[in-house]
Order: C-alpha cells, then sequence, then structure tokens
C-alpha cells in the first residue's frame, strides 16, 4: 500500500515520513520550509549555491544566495545579470521557517557547506569538498548535523589519493628529465588550475607558468582575492617560436588538448591533474602521457572519517558513487539515503 | 628489483609511442643485470608459466580482507582484477622490495598449500604500484600495450640485432633468456635446441577498389580469404607444432590436424573446421580453440583442416625468398600427396581485371568466406605487414538500424562511461535484442550515447539499465548466425556501432523479419 502511494505520488517511499527538510526534486535539492533550492539545475525562483563550478552554479534564478566569492565567480561566468536577486552568505540568516549559514568547503575559491536548521533538525549539504589542504581556498570545516547530505564522487575504497605535493614531484621530475619537451597541464578553469600553481609556487618552482586564455579570468580573480599565483603569462604562441616553450610548464582546460592549440607546443608531455588518475585505465584513455593524481574531492578514507567523525543521524547522498557508500553505511549499520541527483558531472569542465 | 620492474609497467602503460616504449624497455635490459632483466622480458612476452595463480585465488585473499561487495564495485569500475587489488589492499606497515627473480621463484616453486599465504606476505609489505606489478606478474597478461614482438623488438634494438633472427630463435630460448642478453651484449648467438620452430608470418594491408586500379591484375593472383584462424603447421624430422600466427602454440588443442602433416617443412594456412567440402561457420571452430585437451567426440563433431596458401619450407630448404609464384607450385605438389580430407589447397581465382573481382567478392559461393586476399606474383615471404605485396579486400559489413535497449558500464579505457550497448529490432511492435557491441563508435559518440543512457533510463538492474526506446543505431556486423540461446534467434558477428542515426525515429528502424531474410539468404 506504502509503494502503491509512493509510486502514485513519483516519489521514493522516505519522502512519506513526516516533513523532509529537504526534498530531492528533479530541478535539484528543495527545502520545502525556506522555499529555496540548493545547487538547481534549473532555473528557481530561489537558490543557495555551494560553489561556482557550473554544474553547481547556473544562471536564470530569481535570486541566489551564496559567498561573495561564488557570487563573484558566477557573474564572471555568466555576467552580471545572471539573477536579478544577489544575497551575500554573511552569518546565519533566517529564510522563511529556516536559518541557513555557510562554511567552508575547502574544494575551490568561495566554495561552501551550506547548514540548514529548523526547529527539528540540522542538515548539512556539503557540495562537494576535500579535507586535503588545499592553499587557493579556506580549508573544510567540521560541521555537526543530524543529516548530512554529502557527495560521494570518489565513493569507492580505491580512492586513496596521495599527498599532492608528491604528485607535483612528479611533475617537476619530469620537466627536469625532458627539458626539450613542453609540459602541457590538463586543470579545469575554476580551482584545479589555481590549486597546481600554488603547489609547483609551494614546491619552490618560480619561473613563469603559461595559461591558456581559458583560465585568464579566474587566474586574475585569484590574485584579486589574495591568492599569490606569482608569474603567469598567456600561452600564446607566434608562429615559428615553438622553442620558447621547451622546458615550460603550460596550463590549459582539458578541452583545448584536442584542439590545434595544443599543437604548438614542442613535443609536449600531457599531464592531467585529477581524482581520476589513480584508474590506468582513465588516464589512458585521455591520452595522458603523466597522469597527477590531484583531487578537490574527498576520497574515500576522508569520506567515510568524515561520516565517522561527525556521526549524523542520516547520511543522504548527493551525486557520485552512492553504492559503495550504502554498503559502508549498512556494514556499520548507518542510516543512508541515495538522492540519485542527476545533472551533476564527475568533474566539470 | 620490483620497484624497477613495476617503474618499467608504469612508464609503458602511459607512453603513447612505440618509440618511447621501445627506449624505455632498452634502458630497462641496459640497467637491469640478470635474471631480472629475463624475467621481465618473459613476463612481458607471455612465456613466464606462473599460471597457477588464478583470478578467483586472488578474489578469496582480497575478500577475506575487504568487504567483498565493495571489492565487487571498485572492480566494476576499476575494470582490471590486479589493479584494483592494488589500490584496495590495506596500505604496507613496513616496505620490503625484493629482487624480480625472487619472486617468480617463489611463485614458481612454492606449495600449493603455501602460495596463499606467501601472496598475502608480499601484498602486506609492497607499496600500491610494486603490489600492481607483483600481481600482474603472477597472474600474467601484463596489458601495458606491449605486445611479445614489441618486446623482442626491444631486446633486437638494445643489442643491435636482426628481429627475425630473434624471432626464429625464441621458441628455442626459455627465460630467463641469459644467452639471449649475452648475444646481445655481444657474446655468440645462442643455438636453438627446439625442432620445428615457429617463423615470422607475413601480414597484408587493407585495399579497396581505387586503390587497386592503380595495379596491375596481371602482376597479382587473387584467392579467398577465409574466416578461420590463421596457422602455421610445422613438421620438422617427426617433430609436429601448429601455431597461431602470433607464434603461439596451440598444438594441444587439435591433435587430428597435426597427425595429417605428412610433410617435412612449413606450411600457412587457413585453419578451419570442414565437415567433407563444408567448411563450418567460425563459431565451430572456436569452441575447439582454447583447450589444452579436446575429446573424442569433439573430435568427430568439429573436424579440424587446413587450407594452404603457402610453403616457407621444404624439407629443410628455405623458400622464403623465392617468388610466391615457385612457392605455390611446391605447394601444390606438397599438398597433392597429403590426406585431401585434412589438408586442401586454397583455390586461385581467375583475376583478369579488378571488377570481375570486385563481383566475385560480392558474391562470394560459401558463407565462412570473409573478403579476397590478392598478393604480388613475385612477392617474397616476408615477415610482418610489408607494403605494396600482400593486400586483403574485406566483404562490406551487414548494416541494420535498430533501438537502443540497455546499456552497461565499461571496464578497463570505458570505466565509468556506460559503453555496453544492447540493441533490438521490431517483432510485431515489439524490441527484441539482437545483439550487445561496445566499440565502433567514436569517443564523442561514446559520451553522446551515455549522456542519452543517463537522461533516459527507465529501470536499473544491477550494473545495467534500460533507456527509453528513442536512440537509433546504425549496427554494422560481419554474419549471422543461428542461436538457440538469443530471443531472436541469431546472432550477430562481430557487431559493432557504425554511427548514432540521430536522423531516424526509433519506429523506423528495422524489423526482425529483415534480418531472418538474410539468415535464409544463406549470408
Amino acid at each position: 500500500m506504502m509503494a502503491a502511494l509512493a509510486r502514485a505520488c513519483k516519489r521514493p517511499i522516505f519522502l512519506r515520513m513526516a516533513d523532509p527538510i529537504l526534498i530531492p526534486r528533479p530541478e535539484g535539492l528543495y527545502c520545502p520550509e525556506g522555499d529555496f533550492h540548493i545547487d538547481p539545475v534549473r532555473p528557481v525562483p530561489r537558490a543557495l549555491i555551494t560553489h561556482g563550478h557550473a554544474d553547481h552554479a547556473r544562471a536564470g534564478h530569481g535570486a541566489v544566495m551564496a559567498t561573495a566569492q561564488t557570487l563573484d565567480i558566477m557573474a564572471l561566468r555568466y555576467g552580471d545579470g545572471f539573477t536579478p536577486s544577489r544575497q551575500v552568505a554573511t552569518g546565519p540568516t533566517r529564510i522563511n521557517g529556516v536559518t541557513v549559514s555557510f562554511h567552508p568547503a575547502g574544494h575551490v575559491l568561495g566554495s561552501a557547506q551550506i547548514r540548514i536548521e529548523n526547529a527539528r533538525q540540522v542538515c548539512v549539504v556539503t557540495g562537494d569538498y576535500t579535507r586535503t589542504p588545499n592553499s587557493a581556498c579556506a580549508p573544510w570545516e567540521p560541521v555537526a548535523c543530524d543529516i548530512l547530505v554529502t557527495e560521494a564522487t570518489f565513493a569507492l575504497p580505491v580512492f586513496r589519493h596521495p599527498d599532492p605535493v608528491q604528485e607535483i614531484g612528479k611533475l617537476l621530475a619530469s620537466v627536469r628529465a625532458f627539458p626539450d619537451r613542453a609540459h602541457l597541464v590538463g586543470v579545469y578553469a575554476l580551482g584545479k588550475a589555481q590549486r597546481v600553481i600554488m603547489l609547483l609556487r609551494q614546491a619552490g618552482y618560480d619561473a613563469p607558468i603559461y595559461i591558456h586564455g581559458a583560465l585568464a579570468k579566474l587566474c586574475d580573480y585569484h590574485i584579486a582575492q589574495g591568492v599569490a599565483l606569482g608569474d603567469l603569462r598567456p600561452a600564446t604562441v607566434t608562429r615559428g617560436r615553438k622553442g620558447d616553450f621547451a622546458g615550460a610548464i603550460i596550463l590549459g582546460p582539458p578541452s583545448a588538448f584536442a584542439a590545434t592549440w595544443a599543437q604548438r607546443f614542442p613535443d609536449p608531455v600531457i599531464c592531467f591533474a585529477s581524482g581520476w588518475m589513480m584508474v590506468r585505465a582513465r588516464a589512458r584513455q585521455r591520452g595522458v602521457e603523466l597522469p597527477l593524481i590531484i583531487s578537490d574531492h574527498v576520497d574515500w578514507g576522508q569520506l567515510t572519517q568524515t561520516i565517522e567523525d561527525l556521526n549524523p543521524a542520516e547520511t543522504w547522498i548527493t551525486h557520485g558513487r552512492e553504492d559503495a557508500l550504502l554498503r559502508w553505511c549498512a556494514i556499520r549499520q548507518r542510516k543512508a539515503i541515495p538522492l540519485r541527483l542527476v545533472g551533476y558531472e564527475d568533474e566539470p569542465e | 628489483m620490483i620497484a624497477g620492474f613495476a617503474d618499467l609497467l608504469e612508464r609503458l602503460a602511459f607512453t603513447p609511442r612505440r618509440n618511447l616504449k621501445l627506449a624505455h624497455l632498452s634502458g630497462y635490459f641496459k640497467a637491469t643485470p640478470d635474471p631480472d632483466r629475463g624475467y621481465a622480458l618473459a613476463a612481458l612476452t607471455g612465456d613466464l608459466a606462473l599460471r597457477r595463480v588464478t583470478p578467483s585465488l586472488l578474489r578469496g585473499l582480497v575478500t577475506a580482507r575487504v568487504d567483498a561487495e565493495l571489492f565487487a564495485l571498485s572492480y566494476d569500475f576499476v575494470g582490471d582484477l590486479a589493479e584494483t587489488i592494488a589500490l584496495i589492499w590495506p596500505a604496507p606497515a613496513q616496505i620490503d622490495s625484493p629482487a624480480l627473480s625472487e619472486l617468480v621463484r617463489e611463485l614458481q616453486d612454492s606449495p600449493k598449500t603455501q602460495l596463499p599465504a606467501r601472496i598475502i606476505a608480499r601484498l602486506d609489505s609492497l607499496p600500491p604500484s610494486q603490489r600492481y606489478a607483483y600481481l600482474k606478474l603472477a597472474t600474467g597478461g601484463l596489458r601495458v600495450g606491449v605486445s611479445a614482438r614489441l618486446a623482442r623488438q626491444a631486446v633486437a634494438d638494445y643489442g643491435a640485432l636482426d628481429l627475425a633472427e630473434v624471432e626464429e630463435l625464441w621458441h628455442g630460448l626459455s627465460p630467463p633468456y641469459e644467452s639471449l642478453f649475452h648475444w646481445a651484449e655481444e657474446g655468440p648467438k645462442p643455438v636453438s635446441a627446439a625442432r620445428a620452430p615457429f617463423r615470422p608470418v607475413m601480414l597484408s594491408s587493407p585495399t579497396d577498389l581505387d586503390d587497386l586500379r592503380l595495379r596491375d591484375p596481371a602482376e597479382f593472383m587473387a584467392e579467398w580469404k577465409w574466416d578461420g584462424i590463421r596457422v602455421q603447421a610445422v613438421s620438422d624430422h617427426g617433430e609436429r607444432r601448429l601455431y597461431s600466427r602470433s607464434g603461439d602454440d596451440i598444438s594441444g588443442a587439435f591433435p587430428d590436424l597435426l597427425a595429417a602433416l605428412d610433410f617435412d617443412g612449413v606450411i600457412d594456412g587457413e585453419l578451419l573446421i570442414r565437415r567433407g567440402e563444408r567448411v563450418a561457420a567460425f563459431s565451430d571452430l572456436q569452441t575447439r580453440l582454447g583447450r589444452k585437451t579436446v575429446s573424442a567426440k569433439m573430435l568427430a563433431s568439429h573436424p579440424a583442416a587446413l587450407r594452404a596458401y603457402d610453403l616457407l619450407f621444404r624439407e629443410g630448404r628455405d623458400l622464403r625468398a623465392l617468388p610466391l609464384t615457385a612457392r605455390r607450385n611446391m605447394l601444390e605438389s606438397t599438398v597433392a600427396e597429403l590426406d585431401p580430407a585434412r589438408i586442401d589447397l586454397s583455390p586461385l581465382l581467375p583475376l583478369t581485371d579488378w571488377d570481375q573481382l570486385a563481383a566475385m567478392r560480392a558474391a562470394p559461393p560459401d558463407p565462412v568466406i570473409e573478403g579476397v586476399m590478392i598478393k604480388h606474383r613475385a612477392s617474397p615471404y616476408l615477415a610482418g605487414r610489408i607494403k605494396g605485396h600482400w593486400f586483403k579486400w574485406k566483404r562490406e559489413p551487414m548494416l541494420v538500424d535498430a533501438v537502443l535497449m540497455y546499456a552497461q558500464r565499461g571496464h578497463g579505457k570505458r570505466s565509468g562511461y556506460y559503453s555496453d550497448f544492447t540493441f533490438g529490432v521490431w517483432d510485431a511492435g515489439q524490441l527484441v535484442p539482437v545483439g550487445k557491441a561496445y566499440f565502433g563508435f567514436t569517443d564523442a559518440e561514446m559520451k553522446e550515447l551515455d549522456r542519452f543512457v543517463r537522461n533516459n533510463t527507465t529501470e536499473r538492474f544491477g550494473p545495467v539499465r534500460a533507456v527509453k526506446p528513442e536512440k537509433v543505431v546504425e549496427v554494422a556486423f560481419e554474419g549471422l548466425n543461428r542461436s538457440t540461446r538469443h530471443k531472436s534467434g541469431l546472432a550477430m558477428r562481430f557487431p559493432r556501432i557504425a554511427r548514432i542515426r540521430n536522423d531516424k525515429p526509433a519506429q523506423e528502424a528495422d524489423e526482425l523479419a529483415t534480418l531472418q531474410a538474410l539468415l535464409t539468404s544463406g549470408t
């Protein structure tokens, strides 16, 4: 009978339980008491945005609340008119029947977890997050909650991401070993690019780093926000001067590597900085010669540690590899619910 | 050290270019002493017989450490057993990297009862990349994009040796190949003790009518391209062997054919299952492949036969430098004295002009023909794919427009993408599945299909998703067999997705009756 009811309502059965604080809807997570969505994938009247990656932060909402940096990033990407009404998340804010606050997620500049409190419960929506130190943004902080709504991008026990400092060491060793070749590092424009640059700088690499035009706006924004990226130069080549890039490190979006842009550089070593690079087949599929395992998401150890640390009554899983995390929770007799939200990429382009 | 071998595997796995792979291999042979480098070479060529470590043994070991379901989900994603275990195994408390040879000997010599405990001890003391190398070594099949031939090429490069000489010698040598490395380092050439060695085979390049029209048909001979397995039958002073074209010894599975090799020499031909004059479909041959032994019943129901193309040696004389016409004459007189039920000649086709050959190719007399071979009359028998001598002109594939029904996530290169597709055609208003395909599409098409699957899933069955019957794909295939195992009653040979038909509504995809008509028309 319950099953029939759930089918009639086209909603998973758990939502028949009394007044959930959040409801998964096709357009994204919805908070009925606050009457807003979090990271909606379609235009809604009021959206709270965790971070600026394109699959979480879209243009066209009636009103947007996010951190000042996320709002800036959305304006950079979509133009000032991305929403008629912006609200900077500062401290705890009342929205209709709930109180919301934003807390650093360690994922990219401006990224936040969103805490929602009503009379009965505290719920934290992590957005994307990592606990690995990331000098391009504020570090993740634990937020106690009854319901943890977490991502599960790398939720398989094979994902134990190594220390990114060691991975940057691999890149620098390759640059030394192949002084005549250019090193082309695939990075996403928001977050990964600045993370890799900061890791290089911290490893003592102070030569100019060349960047593809698609990275320029966001790198400039990071510098304006006080992230010391050092000497960055545009990766443009004038005809017949390929040799200028021998031994150089060049950053670009992975999509540019398939384009003729990549042909400008001398015998390039194709590198890609991503958590997926742990799996050989993934690296080979992208034609990567030097995989750099650098992730802006929690790996399996961090994810399970977070659940143990916060010890929520329920764990809801937004997107990613939920099956393994569900199994892990089941073994530990923790309540976990897959939301299977669609529209979020494994890693945004 | 296993560390050096692990490093080598890592480099090879991510080096796309053949020349760089060769450089990495030569560098490794130079830097690594005997016997480690020889065991590494054997591991790469598949000549290291450590097959006692089975995937099921390893699965048992890992699921004693890690939850079985978590392991299964991880394996599904990573797609490679050794890599999954290497990544998921708990971190070592203390690291110990022994020599490669020590590990090989331990795997070879350990009593079966002690093997699991020894493997566990190794996994507990190696870091992840070395665990991976160790497991690859233990299970065989490194899959690092290096063929046995490329590995032998690297040895030849290292010692500035002739690859053909190394290949001919190969079957007389065994790991750790100290005499081979000694030769490479200016020692004497080893003497092969083995009788009936494998000779590197000659391969053809694809061609088409436009390309052929540039050539003079009078200079060429043509014959059918039979859809069996290219083999080399060797009989050397009573020692008889059957090799696959890559040099694997497959004698064990074909004792009936071996008994019929009543000649002294080397014949290049096609292995077929033949009942009297009738050549059986490829699937019949498949049932006999890969067996160590074969039952009397199978020998009677699936008799093996050789259709001879070429003669490389006769009575100790090397004929490979002779022109094809001379070899063909000698082949004809050799085959004339053999049991015609087991060994016959691949007949020559009349060849006066290319259009006439095109007409024959379009209507072959036997369904087990997959095109025509065109060979230069003066061609010597050369190792490898040497341009300009031999050509293959394959039959056009058959095409059907089918509707995507189910999708499964791929393994390996495709892990994380829905890239294994089941498709169907209409039968009385219902879709019936007629085949599965997991290649043929470009990377961009794969992403398009993956996105379609994710956004149009109607049901999930474990790793399989059912999708809305909306996407039409053009499926190319090489032939149809009747099948009792499939609901549709037929099975496709070599199906692949030729293109996505976004222009075609699903209702206009093909009917099952269309395929059934192809089946009865004898193709």
